[in-house]
C-alpha cells in the first residue's frame, strides 16, 4: 500500500544519492588536477575583482574594468581563474563582504572593489586581512593596504555638456543618473555646468532611475525625456543607462526624422548606439577604470603597489575623456578648446550641483 | 495515519530539494560544466570553513524571522506578501532609532532598536490587517502595493533625512551593534552576528505562541474555517489584525537583523529587499512549522552564499548558478504538485491492493 509508495521514493533518493557520489569520486581526480598544474607554473601573481550590482557586462563602468583586467592578463601571459585574473559578480549589497572574503581566501594578491558602494565592505575586510593589498575605485579608504582610486568625472561631464550644448536642435538636453551618490552627482554637476558654459538659458532635466541594474526604469525615463523635447540625454547609469540606448533606437527605427542623441558614458559606447539607418550615441565620457586597474596590476606585479595611496585621474592625467563619436567638425573644435582650458586650470569644473 | 502523514510531511520537502538539484544538475550539463564539481563548489561555499559557515547562518537569520512572520499570517488564512517592506521599515526604523539616541548605553539601545524595528514592521502589516478586517480589502493587493510605498518612502528618508543627500547612513553606534567579537573571531570574521541567537529564541517562542496559547488557537482556527470560528465566538476581526500584527513585527525584526548586524547601517535601495519574497519561499518549503522554517531557512542561506563560490571554483557562471538557483526554489514552491502525485499515488495503491 502506502508503504510501496515510500520505499519508490526512498529508492530514487538511494539511487540519485549514489549518482552524485560516483561523480563526486571523479571530481576529486580532476581537482587534484589542477592543483598539480598550479604547482608547475612559477609565477603566480594573480588578481580579482569584485564588481558592485551592475555586472561585468553592463557595458559600462563594470565592463571596462573588466576589459583593463582581461588586457592585463593578455599582456603578462596569465590565464583566467584562481592563478590569474577573475571577476566576482555581487547580485545585491550582502554580497560584497563575503566575495571580498572569498577572494581573500582564494589568495589572490591583489583585490579590487569596482565602485564606491564596496567601500563600507571593503573598509571592514581590509582591516581584517591587514597583510592583503586592495584597491577601491571610485571612492577613498585610508588603510596603508588600500590603494584610492579616485575620477575627476565631473571633468569629462563639462565636455560632454559642451557638446551637449552645442549639438541640440531642440535647446532641451536630459540627464538620467543611476544612483544618487557623490560619484553621480560629479558627473551631474559636470554636465549641466557644461551645457550653462555654452547656453545659459538652457535647463537640464534631470532624473534618476534609483538602481545601476534597472535598464527597464531607464527606458521608461528615457521615453518621458525625448517625448518631452529633448533630444540629447546624457546617461550616468551604469546597466540601467542600456534602457536609455534601448528606447532612442526604438524611436529613431520608428521615425528618424527627428535626430535623438545618446551620450555615453564611462567606456566607448559607440557601438550601443547603432540603429537600422545611423548611429545615435552622440560621444561617450571615457573613465579610465580599465586603465587603472592594469596599471595597478602592473605596478603591484613588480612589486610597487601603491598601499595608503589615493590616485587621481583628471582630464590632464588622461583619466577621463571625451570621445568624437558623432560630433561635428566644429563641436568636436569647441570641445577640444575647452579641454584645454579645463587642464590650464582656467575653468574649474563644480563637484556638486 | 497521523505518523504517515507526518512522514510525508518531511519527505515532500526533501524530495522537492532533490529534484531541484537535479533539475539544476541537467541545466549545468546543457550549460557544459560539471554539475559535481559546480555542487561541491556550492557545498564547500556554504559549509567548507567556518568563515562561510558564518555567512550561512547570517544569510539565514533574516529569513528565518521574515519566514516565521509570513507563517503567522499564512495560518491565519492571509497571503502577507508584504513582509519585503515591512522589514524594509523595520531596517530603517531601528537604525534610525540608533543612531538619534548614540548616548542610551549599548545593549539598552540595541534593545530598544529592535523594538522599534518591530513596531515599525507591525504597524505597516497592520495597515493591510485594519483594511482587510474592516473593508473586506485583499490584503495581497494592498501589501503589494505597500512594499513600493515603503520602498520609495525608506529611500527618501535615507537620502534627505538620515544623510545629507548620501546613499548611506552613518553606522551605528558600535555598543547597539549585534556583531560581537567573539562571533566574528570564531567564524574568522565572518559577518556572523547575534542575531541567529535570536532567530532561535523567536522560533522557539512562535511556536509555544502557536501551539500552546488561546491567542495561538484562535488564529489557527481563524484560518481553518474562519465561519465555524466565529460561530464559536471568536472576533475573526481581531485575529485578522492580531496575525498581520505578529506577522509584521517578525518582519520587522528580520529587517532590524539586517540595520543592526549585517550592515549596521541601511543605504538606498534599488530594488524591493530580497529576505521578503525569499522568506515567504523558505516559510512555504517548511511549511509553516518553526522546525521547518529552521532548516530551510539553513538551507537558502547555503544556496545563496554557496552559490557565490560557484563562479570562483568550478567556473560556473553567476547566471547559470541563479539558474540553478532558481530551479531549486522552482520545485520548492511546487511543492504542492509533488504533494499532489504522491497522495494519488498512495491513493491508487491502496485501491490496487484492495
Amino acid at each position: 500500500m502506502k508503504k510501496r509508495n515510500l520505499m519508490s521514493l526512498l529508492a530514487l533518493g538511494l539511487i540519485s544519492g549514489a549518482t552524485l557520489a560516483a561523480c563526486g569520486s571523479s571530481d576529486s581526480d580532476t581537482s587534484s588536477d589542477s592543483a598539480a598544474k598550479s604547482s608547475t607554473s612559477d609565477d603566480k601573481f594573480s588578481v580579482v575583482m569584485v564588481t558592485d550590482v551592475g555586472g561585468v557586462d553592463d557595458k559600462s563602468f563594470n565592463q571596462s574594468a573588466w576589459e583593463g583586467m582581461q588586457a592585463w592578463g593578455e599582456e603578462n601571459n596569465k590565464e583566467e581563474g584562481t592563478e590569474g585574473f577573475k571577476y566576482l559578480q555581487s547580485n545585491e549589497d550582502s554580497e560584497f563582504v563575503t566575495n571580498l572574503n572569498s577572494a581573500v581566501q582564494a589568495k589572490f594578491d591583489l583585490v579590487f572593489g569596482i565602485g564606491y558602494k564596496l567601500k563600507e565592505a571593503m573598509t571592514d575586510v581590509s582591516g581584517q586581512n591587514e597583510d592583503q593589498h586592495f584597491v577601491i575605485i571610485d571612492d577613498m579608504i585610508e588603510s596603508p593596504n588600500v590603494a584610492s582610486v579616485l575620477f575627476k568625472d565631473h571633468e569629462a561631464a563639462f565636455l560632454a555638456g559642451v557638446a551637449a550644448a552645442e549639438s541640440t536642435e531642440s535647446g532641451q538636453i536630459g540627464f538620467i543618473g543611476g544612483q544618487e551618490s557623490d560619484v553621480i552627482s560629479r558627473f551631474e554637476a559636470g554636465f549641466v555646468a557644461g551645457v550653462k558654459e555654452i547656453k545659459p538659458e538652457i535647463d537640464v532635466k534631470v532624473e534618476y532611475v534609483g538602481s545601476f541594474g534597472d535598464a527597464a526604469r531607464g527606458k521608461q525615463l528615457a521615453a518621458a525625456m525625448y517625448s518631452s523635447g529633448i533630444d540629447i540625454i546624457y546617461q550616468a547609469a551604469g546597466d540601467s543607462g542600456n534602457g536609455v540606448f534601448s528606447e532612442a533606437k526604438d524611436l529613431m527605427n520608428a521615425d528618424d526624422s527627428k535626430k535623438l542623441w545618446v551620450i555615453g558614458v564611462d567606456r566607448d559606447q559607440n557601438d550601443e548606439g547603432k540603429f537600422d539607418t545611423g548611429n545615435l550615441t552622440l560621444a561617450s565620457t571615457l573613465k579610465g577604470v580599465g586603465a587603472a586597474v592594469k596599471d595597478i596590476s602592473n605596478e603591484a606585479l613588480a612589486g610597487n603597489f601603491a598601499g595608503g595611496e589615493v590616485v587621481n585621474y583628471g582630464l590632464a592625467e588622461g583619466g577621463v575623456d571625451l570621445t568624437d563619436g558623432n560630433l561635428t567638425d566644429e563641436v568636436k573644435e569647441k570641445v577640444a578648446e575647452y579641454k584645454q582650458k579645463v587642464i590650464d586650470g582656467e575653468i574649474e569644473v563644480p563637484q556638486k550641483p | 495515519m497521523n505518523n504517515k502523514s507526518k512522514l510525508d510531511n518531511i519527505l515532500v520537502p526533501v524530495f522537492s530539494v532533490i529534484l531541484g538539484l537535479l533539475l539544476g544538475a541537467l541545466i549545468m550539463l546543457v550549460f557544459g560544466y560539471n554539475p559535481v564539481a559546480g555542487y561541491q563548489a556550492m557545498v564547500q561555499g556554504a559549509f567548507g570553513s567556518s568563515f562561510y559557515i558564518g555567512e550561512t547562518l547570517r544569510q539565514a537569520t533574516p529569513l528565518i524571522f521574515t519566514a516565521l512572520g509570513f507563517s503567522v499570517a499564512y495560518t491565519a488564512g492571509f497571503f502577507n506578501i508584504g513582509v519585503a517592506g515591512q522589514a524594509l521599515l523595520g531596517w530603517l526604523f531601528s537604525v534610525w532609532f540608533a543612531l538619534s539616541f548614540p548616548e542610551i548605553p549599548g545593549i539598552i539601545l540595541l534593545f530598544i532598536s529592535l523594538i522599534v524595528g518591530a513596531l515599525a514592521g507591525a504597524l505597516w502589516a497592520g495597515i493591510a490587517g485594519f483594511l482587510r478586517a474592516y473593508f473586506n480589502t485583499s490584503e495581497v493587493i494592498v501589501t503589494i502595493m505597500l512594499n513600493y510605498t515603503a520602498l520609495y518612502t525608506a529611500n527618501y528618508l535615507i537620502r534627505n533625512v538620515l544623510s545629507e543627500s548620501s546613499d548611506t547612513t552613518a553606522r551605528i553606534p558600535e555598543g547597539a551593534s549585534l556583531r560581537w567579537a567573539w562571533l566574528s573571531d570564531l567564524t574568522s570574521n565572518s559577518t556572523l552576528h547575534g542575531g541567529i541567537f535570536l532567530a532561535l529564541i523567536m522560533a522557539v517562542v512562535v511556536w509555544i505562541f502557536m501551539k500552546k496559547t488561546t491567542a495561538g488557537f484562535e488564529i489557527r482556527a481563524v484560518g481553518l474555517n474562519p465561519f465555524a470560528s466565529k460561530y464559536a465566538g471568536m472576533s475573526t476581526k481581531r485575529n485578522i489584525i492580531i496575525s498581520m500584527l505578529i506577522s509584521g513585527s517578525l518582519a520587522g525584526l528580520g529587517g532590524a537583523m539586517e540595520g543592526m548586524g549585517t550592515f549596521q547601517n541601511i543605504f538606498v535601495q534599488g530594488g524591493i529587499p530580497s529576505i521578503g519574497f525569499d522568506g515567504i519561499a523558505v516559510a512555504l518549503l517548511g511549511l509553516g512549522n518553526p522546525v521547518g522554517i529552521l532548516f530551510s531557512a539553513l538551507l537558502f542561506g547555503a544556496l545563496k552564499i554557496g552559490g557565490n563560490s560557484m563562479p570562483l571554483v568550478a567556473d560556473v557562471p553567476t547566471e547559470v548558478v541563479d539558474i540553478v538557483i532558481a530551479s531549486i526554489i522552482f520545485f520548492v514552491g511546487a511543492n504542492y504538485l509533488i504533494r499532489m502525485v504522491v497522495d494519488k499515488r498512495a491513493k491508487l495503491n491502496k485501491g490496487g491492493v484492495k
